[in-house]
């Protein structure tokens, strides 16, 4: 197996892109990755997007995406895993050049979400649409649910989580690519609209347009580059039962602890080897129980851990310093290669204001559905 | 022996008072209340219909009953809110409680009396040797359209009766029918709600049917009202089926029981058959129930029970229909009522 | 609910039909080809207790397109009286209907109900199933 590197990213601003279709979207990240990278052509394609068919009426993206980027005939293939459609685009282009394939892959993820689709009923087709979705649970409802049973079983706050929020927020503040680049106060949170107790809409990450990709080439390639690169340690991936009800724990998500599991055995490391995490809190249940689940701190405890500063860009470990799914927005497709850029540009020193101190060990953790798969990515600087 | 081998009712819980719906169109709630003596009414909840009202009531009728649900050779519908206009109602409830698919299933509409006519084709077939039970629904979530004064009484609720030969529970000793084409109450084909001829719907329709039938069938009995220890008459509201009892000899005491529309309201397909049930909770084994239906257009089915030992081994099987009437009950506003009850014009 | 799938579902929906794995007696519901627990692939068939009691739940308050005119409402999972030992393990998804939204607590003991869940529009198909209320 070749060893594996990231040579450039690129990405839309996240947000409610009125002016800009789902294929432009893909294009303009598209574009900015391959100039970021200085590669002068890519030899394969993988997008990651959820659910264009819904959003947009639109399947067979690989087709239509190399047409627009003006790179066919080179293979180019949708990859789909829901929320982790883009961190399963990754994946496979990790695999492509590891594998001696292919020398340089273009990983992409979009979606364009605010075209008038029932957004709440497609992203619900992430969940089991029989036994779940028939009976009424939407997305924010499966995750409040993961809540109610984590507050009741270890105490976790209803301020616990809103401290999720007002972090990410602060972080995503600093982000000039982010959809809510404002802070929020606790109160704010405590506050907002209800919409799944006991997630407020403020617990939730937004409806968004976005796309990002990242150019993935052999460690030996990019030597030769004269560009900052970064190094792939490890992939990894687990998959769980479709239905939230059919899982031993409602607490836990048994996908996480397993792919970080394997990750950390790639790589190598130990979860407090880990300087920063962009972590998949679509809500703010998920950074807590994920954060838990990534081994940072003991089960029970990440509400605590995001009350106290821990995880804070200043804290012991800093999470979703890019503002998160939250704050920096959550086209779903894309969502999972906006986490390899945010690690990209922390391990390249090129944070600006939200710069972690001393960032050489980036995980990316990217979840699908209730934590039905999640894909863990661990990147090192060199 | 033929009759009931087991009987369930459901109502919702949901329920609005007369005093709302009369203060919504300004009229005087005392004034209706006094006149047609209602209180107030139960409401479906929106994941309701006569489906799974017919549902419920079916798997309590099971319970007491019983029986193998396999054995059952025939499952009729009594209603004039059957969700589909083509589509029986009776496949869903067979599927949901395990009957057939070798059963005889049909939805029965006869405005008010669907119900009462489910029972007697159950009865019939049972007692023509056909098979072994049979099952009759009547309910109903019943239309009324806003300001009308239906909107005052229809309701929703209903009962099931599985008739059989063995531990019968309520012996059908004598039936009749009387039913004659007089326009009092209809319903036409797409139309949402139903209209009726005001005072027509009283002497000429409701009372003539229900005397006719209720004098024939006590010749036929040789019985009298006094040899009856319950009475029971189809209840558009809560003054006509103790007027309609007085006329043909029954006292107030013995209709007492099944006299529920001043809280239930008038559940159309399933009135009649409620208060029966309402009896059957609180009959004694030896017990004569008197009842007859009245459905518009019209018609009345008269029964004549006799209750057995049997009851006392069942009745506490399955929930009661008092217990239902008068406990867990949840509130409506005339909004929440006018959107539950689909009244509200909504976009597509 | 497209016809064909919905009816496919009637059995789970309608009566709560499960499968028991022949060998190590786990209840799988819906009724699966291949056993979650020890991978056998032979089944009998089982209906479901109706009686159970709510392990989470969550109170929608914004809901799908098809389900908007409902809230807010309850969803719950819930832990059916088969029980959660080595071989059983019997979950569930469903609403609780004719409820007080703000008084439902984990640990409530309930019992199935058959509810209509949702429409195919406004001249489609009625698509029942279970719900649960509190007893």
């Amino acid at each position: 197996m070749k060893e594996v590197a990231v040579i450039g990213v690129g990405m839309t601003k996240f947000g409610e892109l009125w002016q800009k279709s789902f294929r432009d979207i893909f294009v303009e990240a598209a574009l900015k990755a391959i100039e970021n990278s200085g590669v002068d052509h890519i030899d394969s394609m993988y997008i990651g997007t959820m659910s264009s068919g819904l959003f947009v009426g639109q399947e067979h993206i690989g087709a239509v995406m190399a047409d627009y980027l003006g790179v066919t005939p080179i293979p180019a293939t949708r990859v789909e895993s829901a929320c982790a459609s883009g961190g399963a685009a990754f994946r496979q282009a990790y695999f492509e050049v590891a594998s001696g394939h292919s020398e340089i892959i273009l990983a992409g993820g979009v979606e364009k979400m605010t075209d008038g689709a029932d957004v709440t009923e497609a992203l619900a087709t992430a969940a089991d649409q029989e036994y779940e979705v028939y009976n009424g649970i939407t997305f924010p409802g499966l995750y409040a649910m993961i809540a109610t049973a984590h507050m009741h079983q270890y105490k976790t706050t209803r301020e616990q989580l809103a401290h999720v929020a007002v972090k990410n927020h602060k972080n995503g503040s600093m982000n000039p690519n982010a959809q809510f680049s404002f802070p929020v106060t606790l109160e704010q949170v405590m506050k907002s609209t209800m919409v799944a107790d006991p997630l407020r809409l403020l617990d939730c990450s937004p409806v968004s347009d976005g796309g990002a990709a990242a150019i993935v080439c052999s460690l030996d390639y990019a030597k030769k580059l004269k560009k900052p690169y970064v190094k792939v340690i490890a992939s990894a991936q687990a998959s769980d039962t479709i239905a939230l009800h059919s899982r031993e724990s409602l607490t836990a998500l048994k996908c996480v602890s397993i792919a970080a599991e394997k990750a950390y055995k790639q790589a190598g490391l130990k979860p407090t080897d880990i300087n920063f995490a962009e972590v998949h809190d679509c809500f703010t249940i998920a950074e807590i129980v994920v954060t838990e689940d990534l081994g940072f701190f003991e089960k029970g405890k990440g509400g605590a851990a995001a009350e106290n500063g821990v995880t804070s860009i200043e804290g012991k470990i800093p999470v979703n310093t890019s503002g998160g799914l939250k704050s920096k927005g959550h086209p779903v497709g894309a969502t999972g290669i906006a986490q390899i850029i945010e690690c990209y540009e922390q391990l390249t020193g090129n944070s600006g204001e939200r710069q972690v101190k001393n960032a050489k060990i980036g995980l990316a953790q990217n979840m699908g559905g209730s934590g039905a798969s999640c894909i863990i990515h661990i990147l090192e600087a060199i | 022996m033929i009759g009931i081998v087991g009987y369930g009712s459901y109502l919702p819980r949901y329920r609005i008072k007369v005093d709302l719906i009369a203060k919504q169109w300004g009229a005087d709630p005392e004034a209706i209340k006094r006149g047609l003596l209602l209180y107030e009414k139960t409401v479906p909840g929106q994941d309701e219909d006569t489906i799974t009202i017919s549902v419920e009531a079916a798997r309590y009728a099971l319970q007491r009953a019983r029986i193998d649900p396999q054995k059952i050779g025939a499952v009729y519908i009594g209603s004039e809110s059957h969700p589909y206009a083509v589509k029986p109602s009776a496949t869903v409830l067979i599927d949901a409680l395990g009957i057939g698919p070798h059963v005889h299933a049909a939805s029965y509409e006869f405005a008010c009396k669907a119900g009462t006519e489910a029972m007697y084709s159950a009865y019939s077939l049972v007692k023509a040797g056909e098979m072994e039970y049979a099952l009759g629904i009547g309910a109903d979530t019943s239309q009324g359209a806003p300001g009308d004064a239906l909107e005052y009484s229809a309701s929703a609720g209903g009962s099931a009766f599985i008739m059989g030969k063995e531990n019968v529970i309520a012996e059908i000793l004598f039936t009749n029918s009387y039913t004659s084409d007089t326009p009092d109450f209809w319903r036409r084909e797409h139309e949402f709600y139903p209209r009726h001829a005001g005072r027509f719907t009283g002497e000429p329709a409701y009372f003539k049917h229900i005397l006719n039938a209720g004098k024939t069938l006590l010749e036929k009995s040789g019985l009298s009202p006094k040899d009856f220890q319950f009475a029971v008459f189809h209840m558009p509201n809560g003054k006509f089926p103790l007027e309609v009892g007085k006329k043909l000899g029954f006292t107030k005491e013995q209709m007492e029981a099944g006299w529920i529309s001043p809280w239930m309201g008038n559940t159309y397909s399933g009135s009649s058959p409620t208060g029966l049930s309402a009896i059957l909770d609180v009959a004694k084994p030896g017990d004569n129930i008197f009842m007859v239906s009245f459905g518009s257009g019209a018609g009345s089915d008269g029964f004549i029970f006799k209750v057995t030992n049997e009851i006392d081994n069942v009745r506490d099987l399955a929930p009661k229909l008092r217990d239902m009437l008068d406990n867990d009950k949840i509130y409506l506003d005339y909004g929440q009522y006018a959107k539950f009850r689909q009244k509200i014009i909504l976009n597509e | 609910m497209i016809t064909p799938r919905y009816h496919r579902e009637i059995p789970q929906r309608h009566r709560l039909e499960a499968g028991k794995c022949k060998q190590c007696g786990h209840i799988s519901f819906p009724p699966r080809l291949v056993c979650p627990k020890c991978k056998s692939k032979s089944f009998e068939t089982v209906n479901l207790s109706r009686e159970g009691k709510i392990l989470t739940f969550t109170i929608i308050r914004v809901g799908p397109d098809k389900f908007s005119k409902e809230t807010p409402y309850v969803v719950a999972i819930i832990e059916l009286s088969e029980g959660r030992s080595a071989n059983a393990g019997v979950r569930l998804t469903a609403q609780i209907a004719d409820c007080d939204v703000d008084k439902v607590e984990i640990g409530d003991k309930v019992k199935l109900v058959f509810r209509k869940i949702q429409d195919e529009g406004k001249s489609g198909l009625h698509c029942y199933g279970y719900k649960a209320v509190i007893i």
